[in-house]
């Protein structure tokens, strides 16, 4: 058995493991931040309180309808996204002229009284979700034991982020998308629809909020504040690689969940604090995040 | 970017310039000092001393968003480590109130100097999420280390004597004591805004890139009215831990944060008497409402809703373009 710095090889892989699925979580989330902000310029406070409805919901699905994981997987990111475009229709569109720093104050307000509302109803305890029939046991690697649920979670966010990426850099959507994003009104003068495409983009970011609250719901129980302190990490992550760059969001989150896992193992005091600590570190030395272009 | 920028600041309702106390708002504010006094006699002292350390949270918070176009959304850090360290200074060390106070305060003022130059690396909405994660930051600092008690907080923190020689135990007392520290703070603070130093942080809040052409340090006048705003928030957190005998993780957490924005925002930001009026409506409306439980985060998160919505320039704004005075 070798021991690497002293620590065994489970010990290690355990927490990388960990690191890897809460670098999933990040990444899902930091990309849905990374594409409303592309179009709308503004930070989407009401993510974190997002994907706690897309747990939720797929919670409520499973107790009130019976409908199981699979479905929910795709149900729920739509009727989140559905709620987010109603939010965008009655809202936020009114703060496109504003100063950006109302619209992050509008979707904390938004995110407070979402979360007000799934405490009164179900209480701060937590609901558990069952890991589907399929998902449940595991694989043994020789080196490692890996649950084939968190594997899974692993495998669909890789397959997400990348779909997301594929999309909006590589087909003509994703072109008239990233048009949008540098010149809205020259995009408009070509005939397309522009605050319907910032409504949908809109929907679709609070999707992947949503999806990753449906991967998240059987590892972690559903609660109505799982997604409030999350987000506050998200952010961070946001800070270091900068918001210029789908490919940047994407590898940022997973690197730094990686790395978080890391502190876990060799410095467990540290872990809580290391995407911060990170933050500062990037704030130095490139203040515009890593792949950041602009301000 | 820089387009959009220009034209939404002009939502933030302007300061007018005057030089010197205009006499309406000397008025104000020896009515103010009137209802303070009168205020402990009216109402249970203790709720009187949160009001007032509330309304010092607030100003100086507005003195950063309102006069230096900064959000922060990490204010409880400063609010909430001073609160521990005085509690820590008061309980352990045995200081007297003011001298432990002083201590919060200067940790603040320290924490304040540290984030704050890293933060302003940023702007804008990076600004906010910079600050938010420091926040965090300390947040789970305050939960791990070892003075500060981890989820009980730091209890049953003792009032000292004043200077050594005047008995605070009794919570009229102490109330005067309190308001003189909010009311020379607030004063203090429109003396700040009201300077050559707050006409030149407006400037910067209007248009940066001209303040900059003018030949002025931004960056300096940026860090330096973040470390005020700091500083003013950590007096606040320290004098409110002796009010209640208690510093706890309520004080450093993120919701205290959006509470101070939210008070602001609904008073008005970049008024005078906007935070104090916000911080007296929201503490006024958390103690009147804590039976309904969760249902205040909810009544908060609908007033931020609406306030941004249609209401922007904030309860004290409203009546100043009524009045046409800056109030």
């Amino acid at each position: 058995m070798f021991e690497l710095l002293g620590v065994p090889p489970q010990v290690l892989m355990g927490q990388l493991l960990i690191g890897l699925i809460n670098g999933s979580f990040y990444a899902v989330l930091s990309l849905g931040l990374a594409v409303i902000f592309g179009l709308l310029n503004i930070i989407n406070f009401t993510h974190g309180a997002q994907y706690m409805m897309g747990a939720f919901v797929a919670w409520m699905l499973l107790n009130y309808l019976g409908i199981g994981y699979w479905p929910a997987l795709v149900l729920s990111p739509l009727v989140v996204g559905a709620i987010g475009i109603v939010l965008e229709r009655t809202m936020i569109s009114r703060l496109y002229k504003l100063d950006h720093l109302y619209g992050l104050l509008l979707t904390f307000g938004l995110a407070l009284i979402i979360q007000g509302l799934f405490r009164n109803y179900y209480g701060v305890s937590g609901l558990p979700y069952a890991i589907p029939p399929a998902l449940q046991g595991g694989q043994n690697l020789g080196f490692m034991f890996l649950p084939n649920y968190r594997g899974w979670v692993i495998v669909a966010s890789v397959i997400v982020c990348f779909g997301t990426w594929f999309m909006i850099e590589k087909t003509r959507l994703g072109a008239y998308l990233r048009a949008a994003t540098e010149n809205p009104e020259l995009v408009g003068a070509f005939g397309i629809n522009v605050p319907r495409m910032i409504t949908l983009t809109y929907g679709f970011g609070v999707g992947l909020a949503a999806f990753a609250g449906v991967l998240a719901a059987p590892i972690y129980s559903v609660n109505p504040n799982m997604g409030a302190d999350l987000i506050i990490v998200v952010f961070a992550v946001v800070v270091i690689g900068g918001m210029g760059s789908i490919m940047g969001a994407i590898l940022t989150g997973f690197g730094l969940g990686i790395v978080e896992g890391l502190t876990r193992v060799f410095y467990p005091e540290g872990s809580a604090v290391v995407i911060f600590v990170i933050m500062a570190i990037v704030l130095m030395i490139k203040p515009e995040g890593l792949f950041g272009s602009s301000t | 970017m820089s387009t959009t920028e220009n034209t939404t600041k002009a939502a933030l309702p302007a300061m007018t310039h005057t030089v010197g106390m205009p006499r309406h708002q000397k008025i104000i504010f020896v009515v103010l000092l009137a209802v303070l006094i009168a205020l402990p006699f009216m109402v249970y002292p203790v709720f009187a001393m949160k009001v007032l350390c509330f309304a010092l949270f607030a100003c100086a918070f507005n003195l950063l968003l309102g006069f230096g176009g900064l959000l922060s959304f990490g204010h409880a850090a400063y609010f909430g480590m001073a609160s521990y360290v005085c509690a820590h200074a008061a309980k352990v060390w045995g200081l007297t109130p003011e001298l432990a106070i002083l201590t919060g305060t200067a940790t603040a003022a320290v924490l304040g100097l540290v984030i704050g130059s890293l933060a302003i690396r940023r702007q804008g909405i990076y600004f906010a999420m910079v600050t938010l994660a420091f926040a965090q930051m300390v947040y789970f600092f305050a939960l791990q280390a070892e003075f500060t008690g981890g989820e009980d907080g730091i209890q049953s923190v003792p009032r000292n004597d004043l200077f050594g020689l005047l008995p605070m135990k009794d919570d009229l007392t102490f109330y005067f004591f309190v308001l003189a520290i909010t009311y020379g703070g607030i004063l203090f603070i429109y003396r700040i805004t009201h300077s050559p130093f707050g006409q030149v942080l407006k400037s910067i809040r209007e248009n940066e890139p001209r303040a900059v052409s003018l030949g002025y340090h931004v960056n300096r006048y940026k860090l330096m009215v973040f470390v005020l705003s700091a500083t003013f928030a950590g007096l606040a957190g320290a004098t409110k831990s002796q009010v209640f005998h208690l510093a706890s993780l309520t004080d450093v957490h993120w919701t205290m944060s959006g509470e101070v924005v939210l008070m602001t925002l609904l008073g008005g930001m970049g008024t005078v008497l906007g935070p104090i009026v916000g911080a007296a409506i929201v503490v006024t409306m958390q103690n009147y409402l804590a039976y309904l439980g969760a249902w205040v985060t909810v009544i908060q998160g609908c007033i931020f809703v609406i306030g941004v919505l249609l209401f922007r320039e904030g309860i004290i704004g409203v009546l100043s373009r009524i009045l046409k005075k800056p109030l």
